[in-house]
């Protein structure tokens, strides 16, 4: 009973996590009709940030290292997004290109910087005692990854219903002409955009650190698995990036775990069968 | 065709053993095996219209397959090779099925998401691939009783599997169903109102180039009696597009100029730099900003001004 | 020419197509003779252009039928109605422009052919198409532009390759969609007097809004308004309706 309860648990935060990281990869193609391959290696880079600083700086608060990475790396993604991204408004697939070719670059450099081992991230001091629930004891530290994806949901879900930013965002998803045709700055919306995906990827990583640890190749792992819940949850949706998150977080635990070394096929089996049956995805808009 | 230009070109290609040392030869060798690779992904990308980023599913599916064969099970490599093949082909018609559900951006990814499991698959199921060792201590094959060993024997090998290569697929992007796939490429609407089924022929390519993958793979293999999941990784995929993309994928002998590029800069390159990688981001970036429609296209410009310029 | 199963070339039947909350196509129903001349008109938004992709089966519709030749094609593929015998030209040219006109024409050849399905011989061993794609580009007076790509000839020009294009088939009913649409009026007689030869056994359905030019070249007019049918009969009995001269004068 215990073990299906942990692998529960495990399955919960790894989901949140995997929200953290494809939220932003959704909002990125939903809005821009670029697919962000460099969307894992911003996580990465977030998971690495993470590591130095909280094994460098003891009693450092695990919520001002996700906030100052994910700046950090918003502010690599802006750059990116408007020396590169901009010139290629005309050339889609070399859009994607680039990213690929970003994706590799930022990769390599940590390579470059933290070497070839993996480094484990320590779970914040205050939040690693156990949880008491009805006699069953939890690993604090995952609850909390739980609750942190469904607050970044919630205030995904403000910015974008209940704001003015939100409402030009979801403006130039749905129509991106006419959007620029009342007046919407798409070109700045795009860059806050991507910087608000990678951003989120980012503080994700640093969150993420402490379950995953920072390794080479976290990128390349990762990166597939936003891109299947993206696929399964329909592009441009939050409320899909969210539910998708979850249930590819079961799928994959559950599956690594009973068939470890078929993980891989049973993730591909819900990839296929939505697809196959529903190509836009559980929520996803038809021709996005 | 310029058959002028290529008469030097195709003896300097055969008698290169007599002037130049192994290294070269081997360098050769694979240079031959990437552009077979490059130019079955650019049946895909250039003549179809449809950027896979998932295209070293065959080579690799191709290379395990007749390594398992082979070192494990006893087989002929005859008999491991049309296997091999036949398998990869099949895999092409089932991915295609999935990827095909897609077009553009979704059909990348799908590619993309197929690849990535695969070789998931080869790095965690041990027990069939040996996982992160790979497969060592294979042989080559023996064509009618002659060895491959040597850098030149095989050289030749790989140069006459490259030049079948080479002619199958220019008689295929000739061919009535070459144009109609080009044709689909352009204008798909008008080329179903026109009584041509656009699914069926870019699926019939996908498999078709999904089965030239295949042969890259067993030449792959076959050339360094080793195989590990790497090659199966995106970064395989993405040298095989970066070449086609690099050297022009609107002709047949852009990918082949691209992927010699891409390999010889690999090549050079690791001697100095550590981090390949970085580096192929880095020309990729270049490639896609600087020079577009690649480097061919932009050499036939130059060629046609130079001539006087024809408007 | 096959047996005719029924009476009809192409039926329409309580068509109905609907995007959402919006019907643009509410219960058309329509009946094409063979050999026809029909015109179909109407003022923007009418719904013209969405009938007919749901004809050629570029849109599916909501609810209804759409038969040719007696057989229930509404869930044929487009390229499946083009081997029954279907043929359209569209409002924007869709031509190849990076090939020459010969090549384009070519396409529309091989298009019904089981040929279109080598892959072993070059194109051109396939002497036989080219004379026959040069011997349409004649028929439309265009021979002396057959090496040149489309990309280079004026648009009156396109509009007569499109033509010979969908006629090299030897439609059993031709689609076309706006055909006289930008052109001069030297090109616009050209395109009249091609359009004016085709032969009976080709039905010919038109889309147009140049009225002078149109309504001399159909018999039997339907006039089209917010998706629906107004209007349906010989052409002199719709031209005098008055139901016409309200949609027309009266909006």
């Amino acid at each position: 009973m215990q073990f299906w309860i942990i692998q529960g648990l495990n399955s919960l935060s790894l989901g949140g996590l995997l929200f953290l990281l494809s939220s932003g990869f959704s909002l990125i193609f939903g809005l821009m009709r670029l697919a962000n391959l460099t969307h894992g290696a911003f996580f990465m880079l977030g998971t690495y940030f993470g590591a130095t600083a909280l094994r460098s700086f003891d009693g450092l608060n695990i919520w001002v290292t996700a906030l100052g990475a994910g700046i950090a790396v918003a502010a690599i993604g802006g750059l990116f997004e408007r020396l590169v991204l901009t010139r290629l408004k005309t050339n889609p697939l070399g859009q994607v290109l680039v990213t690929l070719g970003m994706s590799f670059i930022i990769s390599d450099a940590c390579l470059l910087l933290w070497g070839g081992d993996s480094i484990p991230v320590p779970t914040p001091r205050n939040l690693q005692a156990p949880t008491r629930v009805f006699g069953f004891v939890f690993p604090t530290y995952r609850l909390v990854l739980v609750g942190c994806a469904v607050a970044t949901a919630i205030a995904l879900y403000f910015l974008l219903e209940r704001t003015r930013l939100g409402a030009m965002i979801r403006a130039g998803v749905d129509d991106r002409q006419m959007a620029r045709a009342v007046g919407i700055p798409v070109s700045n919306l795009f860059t806050i955009v991507f910087c608000l995906g990678a951003g989120i990827a980012g503080a994700g990583g640093v969150l993420g650190g402490p379950i995953l640890s920072a390794y080479p190749g976290l990128d390349a792992d990762m990166l597939p698995l936003a891109l299947i819940v993206v696929i399964l949850g329909g592009i441009g949706s939050l409320l899909g990036a969210f539910i998708g998150s979850f249930i590819i977080g079961f799928i994959y635990t559950f599956g690594t775990t009973l068939f470890p070394e078929l993980a891989y096929i049973i993730l591909f089996l819900p990839m296929i069968f939505v697809i196959a049956f529903r190509p836009q995805g559980l929520f996803g808009r038809v021709g996005a | 065709m310029k058959w002028i230009a290529a008469a030097p070109l195709a003896a300097l290609l055969v008698l290169l053993p007599s002037f130049a040392g192994d290294f070269y030869i081997n360098l050769a060798s694979q240079i031959l095996i990437a552009a077979i690779f490059a130019l079955s992904l650019n049946l895909l990308v250039g003549y179809g219209g449809m950027t896979s980023l998932g295209h070293a599913s065959y080579l690799g599916v191709a290379a395990y397959i007749s390594a398992l064969l082979t070192s494990r099970y006893g087989f002929g490599h005859g008999l491991a090779a049309i296997i091999s093949i036949g398998g990869t082909a099949a895999m092409a018609a089932f991915f295609g099925v999935i990827a095909l559900r897609a077009t553009g951006l979704g059909f990348l990814m799908i590619t993309l998401a197929l690849s990535q499991v695969l070789w998931g698959l080869a790095y965690r199921m041990s027990g069939v691939t040996n996982g992160d060792n790979g497969i060592a201590g294979l042989t080559r094959p023996m064509p009618f009783g002659l060895s491959l060993d040597s850098a030149a024997s095989f050289y030749w090998f790989a140069l006459i599997v490259t030049a079948l290569a080479f002619f199958m697929m220019a008689i295929f992007v000739s061919s009535a169903f070459g144009s109609s796939l080009k044709g689909v490429r352009d204008q798909p609407r008008r080329m179903a109102a026109l009584g041509f089924n656009p699914w069926m022929i870019r699926w019939i390519t996908f498999i078709y180039a999904g089965f030239w993958g295949g042969v890259s793979g067993l030449l792959y293999v076959y050339y360094n009696k080793y195989i590990h999941p790497t090659s199966l990784s995106t970064t395989s995929s993405a040298e095989a597009l970066l070449g086609v993309i690099a050297g022009g994928s609107g002709t047949l002998g852009g990918p082949v100029v691209g992927a010699a590029l891409v390999l010889l800069l690999k090549n050079y390159a690791s001697a100095y730099i550590e981090r390949w990688n970085m580096l192929l981001g880095l020309v990729f970036l270049f490639i896609v900003l600087v020079m577009p429609t690649g480097i061919v296209p932009g050499l036939n410009k130059l060629a046609t001004a130079l001539r006087g310029g024809s408007r | 020419m096959t047996r005719l199963t029924s009476d009809y070339a192409l039926e329409v039947v309580n068509l109905k197509k609907a995007f959402g909350g919006l019907t643009v196509t509410h219960n058309i129903s329509l009946a094409i003779k063979p050999g026809e001349r029909r015109l179909i008109i109407g003022p923007n938004g009418a719904g013209k252009t969405t009938l007919f992709n749901q004809i050629s089966g570029d849109l599916r519709p909501s609810a209804g039928a759409i038969r040719l030749f007696g057989t229930d094609v509404t869930f044929f593929t487009p390229y499946r109605r083009a081997h029954f015998g279907l043929s359209r030209t569209y409002q924007i040219i869709t031509l190849f422009s990076g090939d020459t006109l010969e090549h384009n024409v070519t396409l529309g050849l091989l298009g019904l052919r089981p040929s279109r399905w080598q892959m072993w011989r070059p194109l051109s061993h396939y002497t036989d198409l080219a004379t026959e794609a040069r011997r349409t580009l004649d028929t439309v007076g265009l021979l002396h532009l057959a090496e040149r790509p489309v990309s280079d000839i004026a648009y009156g020009e396109k509009r007569r390759v499109e033509l010979a294009m969908a006629l090299a088939q030897r439609p059993r009913v031709l689609l076309l969609d706006e055909p006289l649409a930008g052109l001069s009026n030297t090109e616009r007689a050209q395109v009249k007097s091609l359009i004016a030869s085709i032969p009976r056994e080709t039905t010919v359905i038109m889309i147009e809004h140049d009225m002078d030019t149109a309504l001399e070249l159909a018999e039997t007019v339907t006039l089209l308004n917010y998706g629906r049918v107004i209007v349906d009969g010989e052409r002199d009995a719709v031209i005098a309706d008055e139901r016409t001269r309200e949609v027309y004068l009266g909006a």
